[in-house]
């Protein structure tokens, strides 16, 4: 792209299970202080604030209220998306090349464990005149779509288990991960069906956490304390809301993302990219999404690759160093916040344990969960 | 910074109970928006949706519901909000889309169906206030607007019929507008006799709640000639956020949209708005509303904005013509809806299509502005028939 942004600043907090000890508003601040210490920036320089929340995960309506004291944006430009942080990327890479801002922050956070009913919250996400009488946990929808993704493009339920196994374990080098664990395909497939054919150990836990993301044009990034992470491409996409009438086997909000992403990056062959940070909120999705991403020249590689350990740390196409969101936590909007700090760490040489040698480009790709098809693409890399 | 220009505009009748899903309410201003372009949907690049809390609706994640009936299916997709602020900041939004080089056209739809929130959307207000400080008080709109009212009365010894006037203006100028839901001709003591809500807030002060939507369709320079001879430029865009403790603000005067307008005229090139700006269209849920954001947007000095309304300079016909659509107060007022319906009416204004409402003159420029949030939230557009500089 001409008008180069970057991201110059990370905060984050580690993601847990629950976090008595801590309000939304508090992990708020911590993240946020790291972030500007990392980018190096006080708070009075940023022009613009985004905050990606949806009111009914955070039990109180018209979120943005309560964004500005914890994050220094009193009295500044600061609006809610209703998305992932992803997009949350791609709006402020907007806003800076507009001219509008030089320095642009993205918040995300999760305190999924104050919800007590997620699954009749999700409900509340179906039509409310076509599905939701039904009254089916939306987790079936998963199921559902997982049974016709095997159908289709033969890949086998095993396959899919072998993602569950290869993402805990990578949490396991991951401090800030909430689920690492050592596990075997036989735990995975020895796990109870939630909705046939989807296990029970194949579903990401919710976890609380929050993410900042300091961004920057590029005559800000030159200043920057910490070494920038330059945002090549940016895609974001829906398919259809409605159940009837979605494409049910391919991801086609990743593939259009993606083209987006591509074209911007000047990417030819996705292969080039040196790791890739996908969304697993279900584990058939991390095979679906990389599909969509076009890395195989025909579905049923994807199972294969997995199985052959190609997407490991130490394979040719690492996936979810981090663990993704089995391993670390789906912490609800900052999914995608969580990926791109896993490939600014990786890019910048301080992912610690989990450090791949010649991180150079890495993708980031986010899914909004059952009942959505609303997804996006970040492609950042270290030059 | 590329030029960005509004060339369509469309919107749905504002009524009490719709009988359209939401999703059909978004269409049915989107496709207007379209048609009035001479667009079809292929040849837009990106949606933007503006729609306040889901939780008017009963859904949760409002806009991944919406996303279809927006016409999203297959393209970037941004649902934004900052309460009532969002009409006018889903603009602003659109406008970075464009200005960024990443897409050429966009459509900007508001919706907001609250009729659906029984027995009054005014119980899912309660969810917008602190839950630990606020909720148990048991808070609702009327009440914070009271708080807010009697504060700029008393600040500045404002009578009460100097407020009502707002009502009568607005609910007059409604009559001519197609889509309102409660145009009236109404006098100063109609307005004063009807019932008190929370002292000084009388009834026919309070904007109605409604069902309905608005779309606009934006265009970069180069895509906004080719398709329209009478393109209406956004010159400037502005937004600001206030702390989210609103009760240690003075609440006399708006700084959040003092804040916002500045950050849009400085981008108009704009340093004298009360002699550059020949349009606005405020945020005037509230009849005192009106009054008050005209002084947050450097429209009339601190306090005198009731003066000059007195004087007749806000009327249709008046040296500054305010809300000339009917505003909230007279066309209805479905959350997100009213403040793009805000910059509908500046478009139709502009290029001569406001029919019996177009003000006398040549108007050149014109700012729309909405307010929301906890009182905390300012979002400014100024759009103008000249190009921006």
């Amino acid at each position: 792209m001409s008008d180069r942004v970057a991201i110059i600043g990370i905060g984050f907090t580690s993601l847990q299970p629950s976090t008595p000890h801590a309000s939304f508003k508090e992990l708020m601040f911590e993240a946020a202080q790291k972030a500007y210490h990392d980018a190096g920036v006080e708070p009075s320089e940023i022009d613009s604030f985004v905050t990606c929340a949806e009111d009914l995960n955070e039990g109180l309506s018209i979120f943005d209220e309560y964004t500005p004291d914890q994050l220094g944006a009193v009295q500044k430009p600061m609006h809610t998306l209703t998305q992932d942080g992803l997009h949350g990327i791609a709006d402020a890479l907007m806003q800076i090349r507009s001219g509008i801002a030089e320095l642009v922050v993205v918040e995300a956070h999760s305190k999924a464990s104050n919800i007590k009913t997620p699954e009749w919250l999700l409900d509340y996400a179906l039509d409310p005149l076509y599905n939701r009488p039904l009254g089916f946990n939306p987790h079936a929808l998963a199921g559902l779509e997982m049974n016709v993704f095997l159908h289709e493009t033969g890949i086998s339920a095993e396959q899919c288990a072998q993602v569950a196994v290869k993402n805990r374990t990578n949490a396991l080098r991951n401090p800030i991960a909430a689920y690492p664990l050592a596990l075997t395909p036989m735990y995975v497939e020895s796990s109870p069906y939630v909705s046939y054919p989807l296990r029970e150990a194949e579903i990401a836990e919710r976890a609380d956490g929050c993410a900042v993301v300091v961004l920057a044009n590029e005559k800000r990034a030159h200043r920057a304390q910490s070494k920038p992470a330059w945002v090549h491409g940016v895609g974001f996409a829906n398919d259809s809301a409605t159940l009837e009438s979605r494409d049910w086997v391919r991801a086609e909000y990743v593939r259009i993302a993606a083209e987006r992403a591509y074209r911007q990056a000047a990417i030819q062959n996705p292969r080039a990219i040196h790791l890739f940070e996908v969304d697993d909120t279900y584990a058939y999705k991390e095979l679906q999404h990389l599909i969509a991403l076009g890395l195989y020249s025909e579905p049923a590689e994807a199972g294969r690759s997995v199985e052959a350990g190609e997407t490991k740390p130490d394979g040719k196409m690492p996936v979810n160093v981090s663990g993704g969101v089995l391993g670390m936590g789906l912490p609800l909007e900052a999914s995608g916040l969580y990926r791109i700090v896993e490939i600014v760490l990786q890019l910048r040489g301080q992912a610690g344990m989990r450090q791949l040698p010649n991180a150079r480009i890495g993708l980031a790709q986010s899914w909004r969960g059952v009942p959505t098809t609303s997804g996006a693409v970040v492609i950042l890399g270290a030059e | 910074m590329r030029k960005v220009a509004v060339i369509g505009a469309g919107m749905t009748k504002f009524m009490h109970r719709a009988l359209e899903t939401p999703k059909e309410l978004a269409w049915l201003a989107a496709k207007p928006a379209l048609d009035s372009a001479e667009m079809k949907l292929n040849q837009i690049d990106c949606v933007v949706v503006g729609s306040a809390p889901d939780a008017f609706d009963g859904l949760h994640m409002k806009g991944e519901y919406l996303s279809d009936g927006c016409g999203a299916w297959k393209k970037p997709y941004l649902r934004c909000y900052v309460g009532g602020g969002t009409g006018v900041y889903a603009v602003a939004q659109a406008w970075f889309h464009v200005a960024s080089g990443l897409f050429d056209t966009a459509l900007v739809i508001c919706e907001e169906k609250m009729s659906s929130c029984l027995p009054h959307p005014q119980a899912a207000f309660l969810t917008i206030f602190d839950h630990i400080t606020e909720q148990p008080l048991k808070p609702n709109l009327l009440w914070i607007f009271a708080l807010e009212q009697n504060r700029y009365m008393q600040t500045y010894g404002i009578a009460l019929k100097d407020i009502a006037a707002v009502s009568v203006k607005n609910k007059r100028n409604a009559l001519d507008h197609p889509a309102a839901q409660l145009g009236a001709k109404l006098t100063v003591e109609d307005v004063l006799a009807s019932e008190i809500m929370a002292w000084p807030v009388h009834r026919l002060m309070v904007s109605p709640t409604s069902d309905g939507a608005a779309a606009v369709v934006l265009a970069e320079e180069e895509t906004a000639r080719r398709i329209s001879d009478t393109p209406v430029w956004i010159q400037g865009v502005g937004w600001c956020l206030d702390t989210t403790y609103w009760t240690n603000r003075d609440l006399a005067y708006p700084e959040y949209v003092e804040k916002a307008a500045w950050m849009a005229y400085r981008m108009a090139g704009i340093r004298e708005p009360r002699k550059e700006i020949n349009i606005a269209e405020p945020y005037d849920p509230f009849a005192y509303k009106e009054l008050h954001h005209l002084e947050g947007l450097q429209l009339a000095p601190k306090g005198q904005a009731p003066k000059l309304l007195a004087d007749g300079v806000f009327d249709r016909d008046g040296d500054l013509p305010v809300t000339p659509s009917g505003g909230l107060l007279g066309v209805g007022n479905p959350i997100a809806a009213a403040g793009l319906m805000k910059i509908c009416e500046l478009f139709w204004q502009l290029r001569g299509e406001a029919g019996k409402r177009q003000v006398p003159g040549k108007a050149e420029r014109g700012v729309a502005q909405a307010w929301g949030d906890l009182m905390q939230v300012g979002t400014v557009v100024v759009m103008g028939t000249r190009e921006p500089v």
